[in-house]
């Protein structure tokens, strides 16, 4: 099957995708770090300290426009978590979140897949996340392989191996190419219930099938601070999770610098976060040297105000850089009110990339007072740590410890709330289910785990099966779907007029899903807003209106409330008027027709205005304005008047008026526009000038209405202004 | 009970005192790796359907049929051999491909009778 490479301005081919699949198998395996050059790297005015090598194809930060379009990236990996519920849609999020700088894409499974006793097969709707299959990753990483060539950077596809199939969706991922997982028996005990026995037996098998694969292992202690009532007072339980998973992990057969902690800031504001996160994080990069951290953000106090988490967001990541992090995650900052949406995923990454090339190098620039009162409490959790581990093992180890209701207690250890997760050894699911392995228990096949009797004779496990499938992937069994009614292909047809045809609808999750999102506000208070704002969603024609966020910005004054629904109709591309793109002729042709004119201006800010930045941006050879080009100008100032402007024009012979307008009320700036063509007419130069206004309310398709020769918004550079002249000059044969 | 447990960490931590950081650190990396010992012990001489499923999927026998004859192998009794071993077993003596093996155990489980 030949490759697709993937082009910038074409959508992502997700009929391609699926073509062929029984066939595909993932070009490389195993985990990979971003390429950090130790003495930095140099982009655009600035150098950075903490960056990795840029992508190929990327969308900057807003602001990149003025810092010559660079988009420096973080020497972290940069986790997106992508989970609608129809990974054939997820695909198009998950480029979109690697040209914004992701190479890290989590996908949560769905709902309750962790109690399902086996591997899931075909391409079901999920819940809240996506049935994690053989075809889903297969189609996923092929997608992958094709994005991470576009942007210039591999990228690191993760999942979850937990619940009670872990050993055979580590086989799967180790087969598919899976780069990251999740693996904590803790987690399945304390939050699935699943049998202590059972998920230990079993996590041994799926870490040594992960260690084969160099999949890297996050563990799932950061559940704590999302399930404790009061996360931060959790801490010396959280290092001792970490500390067995990892021990656990080494034993099981992995390699350390394979194990990643996943670690989260427990607090938030109002909260004096600092206070709390700061020696915590301390601790852990101290106490787990010679693992990975991965930091994630905060959910736990997380809601429906999406700024709020943002900023939340923004601090954590500050905290990463103030001690560590090899993998920098992100949470979608509408997450606490819905299944994320593409956008909110994209500003996720956005929070990272922002915080991190604004604090670039930060610890060459400050560095931790040890000496304050941080040493103390980083020095106090270690010890509380400690005591617990002692404590556990006098009370008879682990299980014994879980019985006991060790784990999750809301309080600072060594006190305790007694609201700890207990879990009976002889319950959960999957009681009974182990096994012991008799005298000759045999397995051939790579990366077991545990006693295996090979028969005499046999050097490798695998020998007399000829080869597993870890050694030879042509004898994977691929099952394409088991109930084709529930599938992506069933799916995508239902979707194709807005993927593939003229039909366009807005999406948050799924192709065609229609949903948008308002937001107002309403000078009521708290009771009346939200009910006014779904009666105002109604009436707009959105279904399924659901207030999202009310929030109070005084009792009596009002609340601001965003609202979301579904829009129910199409609209057909074709019947759209796009303007135009304006095509900029080559700069030397500009050039000799300035040159040959001695092309010369005046220009002013007219009205009642005092600014003058930017139209001495357009003129300004400094800033690539219209001098550049060899244009002559004669600058007015600001506040000029219209004929003052006009008169100018006349005395020196200009070829072209150029007035900027830019705060206007109650559309004074059109009245000006208008003013300075009904004037030039008047004066019955009309023919002979050229007359162009700009402004930031200024649009290019006000020319028309208002008599103009061309009008510029935002954006604008010398080099249009200098074009739209040349242009109008051939127009009226002048060159 | 709680007092008693408090008392006894604070007795606990003037021992911790002690230690320099770098002790305390040995401390918890001893204490972690006794507490997973015992479970180690346990996983390396137990195993589990999923192990077992896990291990016919890397043979080559797809995740619907693996959960069958791993299903049928416990109820033989024969799952402490490994079903891959079972597998194998009877591939050898029927002279069939291991998948055909697996086939014939979810067609018919008698296949199984002495075979160990």
């Amino acid at each position: 099957m030949t490759k697709k490479p993937l082009e910038p301005n074409k959508k992502l081919d997700i009929e391609y995708i699926l073509e062929g699949l029984e066939n595909y198998h993932p070009a490389r395996k195993g985990w990979t770090w971003r390429e950090v050059p130790s003495e930095g790297i140099d982009m655009g005015p600035f150098h950075y300290r903490d960056m990795s090598r840029p992508l190929k194809n990327s969308i900057g930060l807003p602001a990149s426009k003025y810092f010559d379009h660079i988009d420096p990236q973080p020497k972290c990996v940069v986790t997106a978590e992508i989970a609608s519920g129809r990974f054939e849609d997820d695909l198009r999020r998950m480029r979109m979140a690697a040209w914004n700088g992701a190479d890290h894409i989590m996908v949560i499974r769905t709902t309750g897949q962790s109690h399902i006793d086996g591997l899931m097969e075909g391409t079901p709707e999920g819940t809240g996340g996506v049935p994690i299959t053989r075809k889903q990753i297969r189609a996923s990483r092929k997608a992958c392989d094709l994005i991470e060539e576009e942007v210039g950077r591999p990228i690191n596809f993760h999942s979850y191996v937990s619940g009670v199939a872990g050993p055979e969706v580590a086989v799967l991922f180790a087969e598919e190419g899976i780069n990251g997982a999740h693996q904590d028996p803790q987690y399945n005990v304390l939050y699935r219930n699943v049998n202590m026995y059972r998920s230990f037996v079993d996590a041994a098998e799926a870490k040594k099938v992960m260690a084969g694969a160099s999949i890297f292992q996050i563990d799932g202690a950061h559940n704590a601070n999302a399930t404790a009532k009061a996360g931060w007072l959790v801490m010396p339980e959280l290092m001792v999770q970490h500390g067995i998973n990892c021990a656990f992990s080494v034993a099981a057969g992995m390699q350390k610098d394979l194990i990643g902690l996943s670690t989260v800031p427990p607090d938030s504001p109002p909260a004096p976060k600092l206070w709390y996160d700061l020696p915590y994080a301390v601790a852990l990069r101290d106490f787990f040297s010679d693992y990975k951290i991965r930091a994630q953000q905060n959910t736990r106090y997380i809601e429906a105000d999406i700024e709020e988490a943002v900023r939340t967001h923004t601090v954590d990541t500050l905290i990463s850089m103030l001690t560590s992090a090899d993998i920098q995650s992100t949470i979608t900052p509408d997450e606490g009110r819905n299944v994320p949406w593409h956008y909110n995923t994209i500003r996720g990454v956005q929070t990272v990339k922002q915080t991190w090339a604004a604090l670039d190098g930060i610890k060459e620039l400050v560095s931790l007072r040890h000496e304050g009162p941080l040493g103390g409490m980083v020095r106090d959790l270690k010890e509380r740590a400690v005591g617990f581990l002692e404590e556990l093992v006098e009370e008879g180890g682990y299980f014994a410890g879980v019985e006991k209701g060790f784990f999750v207690d809301s309080a600072k250890y060594p006190e305790r709330n007694g609201d700890g997760i207990a879990r009976d050894g002889k319950g959960g699911v999957g009681v009974g289910s182990i096994v012991p392995r008799d005298k000759d228990y045999y397995a051939p096949v790579c990366d077991h785990f545990g006693n295996n009797h090979l028969p005499a004779g046999v050097k490798h496990a695998c020998d007399p099966i000829h080869g597993c499938t870890l050694c030879d992937p042509a004898k994977i069994a691929f099952i394409d779907e088991l109930d084709p009614e529930d599938s992506c292909g069933k799916r995508l047809e239902a979707t194709r007029p807005y993927r593939t045809g003229n039909l366009i609808k807005p999406e948050a999750e799924w192709a065609g899903d229609g949903t948008v999102l308002v937001q107002l506000f309403v000078p009521q208070n708290e009771d009346i807003a939200p009910v006014y704002a779904l009666e105002m969603a109604k009436k707009m024609g959105l279904a399924d209106p659901e207030v999202v966020n009310t929030m109070v910005l005084q009792p009596a004054e009002g609340c601001f409330v965003e609202v979301k629904g579904k829009v129910t109709f199409d609209i057909d591309k074709t019947t759209l008027k796009i303007p135009e793109k304006e095509v900029v002729l080559p700069e030397q042709e500009l050039r000799d027709i300035v040159k040959k004119l001695g092309l010369r201006v005046v220009a002013g800010t007219v009205g009642e205005d005092e600014h003058s930045v930017g139209l001495r941006e357009i003129l300004d050879i400094k800033h690539g304005g219209i001098e550049k080009y060899g244009v002559k100008y004669h600058y007015l100032g600001t506040s000029v008047p219209i004929g003052k402007l006009v008169d100018a024009a006349i005395e020196t012979g200009a070829h072209a008026i150029l007035i900027s307008t830019i705060i206007s009320h109650n559309d004074i700036h059109r009245a000006q526009m208008k003013k300075l063509a009904e004037l030039c007419q008047e004066k019955g130069i009309r023919d002979r000038i050229i007359l162009i206004a700009g402004g930031t309310q200024v649009s290019r398709d006000m020319a028309k209405e208002t008599g103009l020769d061309a009008t510029f918004g935002r954006g604008t550079k010398g080099i249009h202004v200098v074009n739209a002249m040349a242009k109008a000059l051939k127009a009226r044969g002048v060159v | 009970m709680t007092d008693e447990r408090i008392a006894r960490f604070e007795k606990r931590r003037e021992e911790l005192r002690k230690l320099s950081d770098d002790q305390l650190k040995e401390r918890f990396w001893t204490l972690c790796n006794q507490v997973v010992e015992p479970i180690v012990g346990l996983a390396r001489t137990h195993t589990s359907p999923s192990i077992e499923r896990s291990v016919l999927l890397r043979m080559g026998i797809d995740s619907v049929s693996s959960h069958g004859v791993v299903d049928r192998i416990g109820e033989a009794g024969l799952l402490g051999k490994g079903a891959g071993h079972v597998v194998l077993k009877l591939a050898q003596k029927t002279g069939k491909d291991v998948r055909a093996a697996a086939a014939a155990i979810l067609e018919d489980k008698e296949v199984l009778q002495g075979l160990f």
